[in-house]
């Protein structure tokens, strides 16, 4: 079993810590329950979780705006939980962007110059330059209210980076935008991230956005962090239940274990079927298990070659999606299991009530906490 | 290239050759209809009880046909006379035998009202004339008239009647501006001690102000409590502020009066707590503090709630954005805040300036001599001396007032941004 929560970030590296830190808001429960993080400079870490699951919390915590209840933050291994927000020097995107409507974009990337009393000829060279990087060169002039939703997030983006942060949180950024609008700002922020080698802490309920922008993701769920890794080792090896369900599309099979060896647990389906799988998080036969399996993991009528997971299967669905065929099929007495099939020239056709073989191999196949 | 010419140019038709703007303007007529129909009983009301007095009254202000309807014989007669001297035997002949008709009729005493207001005593000239002049049967009328009142010799007398026996006039203004005709017909100044409507209007004026200042200053920070506590504390803060619309306005002021007279609960407590002796009580009341402070409380809804509706609209992430941008709490109100209130400001200060200006009640109970406004004036010349021609000139000289402050309201923040709640 993988030592949960531990940070890759060697102790005297770490930027930004996390030491056990707690929050409530009315003394009976608790949004975040002892988080502990530690951050690289320059790393680009995702916090993701459904709502309500204090990832959000954590971000107002490291912006200043929301006290821990226990425990520290620290920043180049300072304490910050008494500093006040405007003391941190954290650049900071919020969800519906925050740009003062009543000044114009330039005036809204002076701004945070202006308080910091810069002289006037260094705020127009420094805001200029936020404007070129976010391509905006010609809206300075503009109010907030008459640019589109993708130009005010670049703005917002540009306001957050003017001052030079070291660090620049964002509030899911991107959850007002389109699908595709969405896509092009990630890269946007990912090749600004690159360019200017800021420490990002990025805050986001949508688990494309994390896999695509992150170095580092931490999953959140019920104020508890479920998982710190990579985003391949999250997809590929989810520690438990909720990361493989969270991350990605996932087929759950339950049963019992009835055998445990080191690389190898059989586990009992209702259905009398026994499936081989990777022991990842359990811990003695006897327990119930959820067996995790990636759709595109499954073959189809497998020529006989060693798979140790053969079972019969019946189509009950087939939706057409362009690059896969997405296939519903009843197997081991689980009649939502999912196969991805590729649409390749040589792919098999398949129709409703057709009964086929399907199989799978051990390893990628997780038996998880139940 | 048929179907280019269709779709160019200012003659679209529909698909079966009907011109398209005749086609969507016979498709929204009967929205139009629907509209009207929905309107019209408030608009008939308005027209009835508002619109129709105000033009009444504005009517009233300059209007001025007692003299011309009820001594038509004299006006005629006058229009000839040089406006020197005495005039002529024709003139008084008319004269009597309009007073002599106005008697009979009981209509004579509107004439002499209406001139009393210009010179002090005409009223009993013309009432005491002509109840004589029906008696009187043959001329010379001159000779009889002057026998029955001295005053009938003085040129200032028939230069007063020569002057409004025209329909209109304009000494209803004059007076409320404290001026007055002379007797060559010129505009001059009241004397001193009958000046009182100018330093009323300006009194009312800067007294309003200082009432906005104050609403302002003690409703601001009140909006915006509202507008930030969390939903149950700010429900009940709203209550609090909605309480003084809920009770009666005399209610209101009466208790103001129970709380600042001489030996009222302040004054009390005050002299109990040793801050003042008993012999120096302060005179809170029946003056301009009294109406300032009953005002200020009256009206403060009528701050608080635009400004809380401009409030309730302005996310707290902007303030944290100021913040996280390296703003200090004052920096971040001041440069992001306020300036996004500025509206509210604006519609919660016309409101309240405009309500305070034409207040009657509170002022009236708890403003004394000193702090009375100009429309108790207003009041006074219409239920006490009945004076409705100068009510209606000082009425319709507030009503500018208003719309003054009103455009320029428009012009400086903009009608669209008010908000009321």
């Amino acid at each position: 079993m993988r030592e949960p929560l531990t940070s890759e970030v060697p102790r005297e590296q770490a930027f930004v810590r996390f030491s056990n830190v707690q929050k409530s808001y009315d003394g009976e429960i608790l949004v975040v329950k002892g988080f502990n993080l530690d951050i690289a400079s320059g790393e680009f870490i995702t916090l993701l979780g459904p709502s309500g699951s204090g990832k959000t919390t954590c971000l107002m915590m490291m912006a200043g705006f929301e006290t821990p209840t226990h425990g520290d933050i620290l920043l180049n291994g300072e304490p910050i939980n008494t500093v006040p927000p405007h003391k941190r020097g954290i650049g900071m995107v919020f969800q519906n962007y925050a740009l003062f409507p009543h000044m114009s974009v330039s005036e809204n990337l002076a701004f945070p110059l202006e308080v910091r009393k810069l002289s006037a000829a260094e705020t127009d060279r420094k805001v200029k330059r936020a404007l070129e990087m976010v391509r905006l060169e010609d809206f300075g002039d503009r109010r907030p209210a008459q640019l589109s939703g993708g130009q005010q997030q670049r703005v917002a983006l540009a306001r957050a980076l003017v001052f030079e942060p070291e660090i620049v949180l964002m509030d899911e950024p991107l959850g007002a935008l389109d699908k595709n609008l969405r896509e092009e700002m990630q890269y946007e922020i990912k090749r600004i991230h690159e360019d200017l080698g800021v420490t990002m802490i990025y805050v986001t309920h949508d688990q494309s956005e994390a896999l695509t922008m992150s170095d580092r993701i931490a999953v959140f769920n019920d104020g508890i962090v479920q998982q710190l890794a990579s985003p391949a080792v999250l997809y590929e090896q989810p520690d438990n239940a909720f990361v493989a369900s969270f991350i990605g599309e996932n087929n759950r099979l339950i049963g019992d274990v009835i055998e445990l060896t080191e690389d190898c647990c059989k586990v009992r389906m209702e259905s009398g079927a026994i499936i081989e799988a990777l022991p990842v998080n359990v811990s003695a036969a006897g327990t119930r298990s959820t067996l995790s399996l990636r759709p595109e993991r499954v073959t189809i009528n497998p020529e006989a070659n060693g798979l140790p997971n053969l079972f019969e299967a019946r189509v009950i669905e087939v939706i057409y999606l362009g690059d896969h065929l997405r296939t519903r099929v009843a197997v081991c007495g689980n009649d939502e299991f999912i196969i991805k099939i590729p649409n390749a020239q040589t792919h098999p056709v398949l129709t409703r009530g057709q009964i086929i073989t399907v199989g799978w191999a051990r390893e990628d196949c997780r038996a998880l906490d139940a | 290239m048929t179907g280019l010419a269709a779709t160019s140019g200012n003659d679209l038709t529909t698909a079966d050759g009907v011109p398209l703007k005749v086609s969507l303007s016979r498709a929204q007529r009967r929205n139009k209809i629907k509209a009207v129909l929905l309107v019209a009983p408030l608009f008939l009301f308005l027209l009835v009880a508002f619109i129709l007095p105000i033009f009444d009254m504005l009517l009233r202000s300059i209007d001025s046909a007692e003299v011309v309807t009820h001594m038509p014989n004299t006006v005629r007669a006058i229009s000839t006379w040089n406006g020197e001297g005495v005039p002529e035997e024709a003139v008084f002949a008319a004269a009597a035998q309009d007073l002599a008709a106005g008697s009979r009729a009981r209509t004579i005493g509107k004439v002499a009202s209406r001139l009393n207001y210009e010179i002090g005593g005409m009223r009993s000239l013309i009432m005491k004339t002509a109840r004589k002049a029906k008696k009187l049967e043959s001329g010379p009328y001159k000779a009889a008239l002057i026998g029955m009142d001295k005053r009938w010799a003085k040129t200032d007398v028939w230069q007063l009647i020569k002057r409004e026996s025209g329909s209109y006039t304009l000494s209803y203004y004059l007076a409320a501006v404290d001026h007055k005709y002379a007797a060559d017909g010129s505009i001059e100044a009241k004397p001193e001690n009958l000046q009182i409507y100018v330093n009323l209007f300006f009194r009312t004026m800067w007294m309003s102000g200082l009432i906005t200042l104050l609403a302002l200053l003690l409703g601001y920070p009140v909006a915006f409590l509202l507008a930030t506590l969390p939903m149950r504390q700010s429900n009940l803060l709203m209550i609090l502020v909605l309480l003084p619309f809920w009770t009666s306005l005399l209610v209101r002021t009466t208790t103001w009066i129970a709380i600042l007279q001489s030996q009222g609960v302040l004054n009390d407590l005050a002299v109990w707590a040793g801050l003042i002796t008993d012999e120096n009580r302060l005179q809170l009341i029946y003056n301009k503090t009294g109406t300032v402070i009953a005002m200020t409380h009256i009206l403060l809804p009528f701050m608080v709630l635009p400004l809380y509706s401009v409030m309730k609209t302005i996310p707290p992430t902007y303030m944290r954005a100021a913040r996280s941008l390296g703003a200090t709490g004052f920096t971040a109100f001041r440069r992001v805040y306020f300036p996004q209130t500025l509206s509210g400001i604006g519609a919660g200060s016309i409101l309240v300036f405009i309500l305070s200006i034409g207040y009657y009640i509170t002022p009236a109970l708890v403003g004394g001599q000193s702090g009375r406004f100009i429309t108790n004036f207003v009041a006074y010349h219409m239920q006490q001396s009945l004076n409705w021609g100068l009510a209606a000139a000082i009425g319709s000289l507030l009503l500018a007032t208003v719309i003054v402050f009103y455009l320029l309201y428009n012009r400086l923040v903009g009608v669209d941004n008010m908000k009321l709640g």
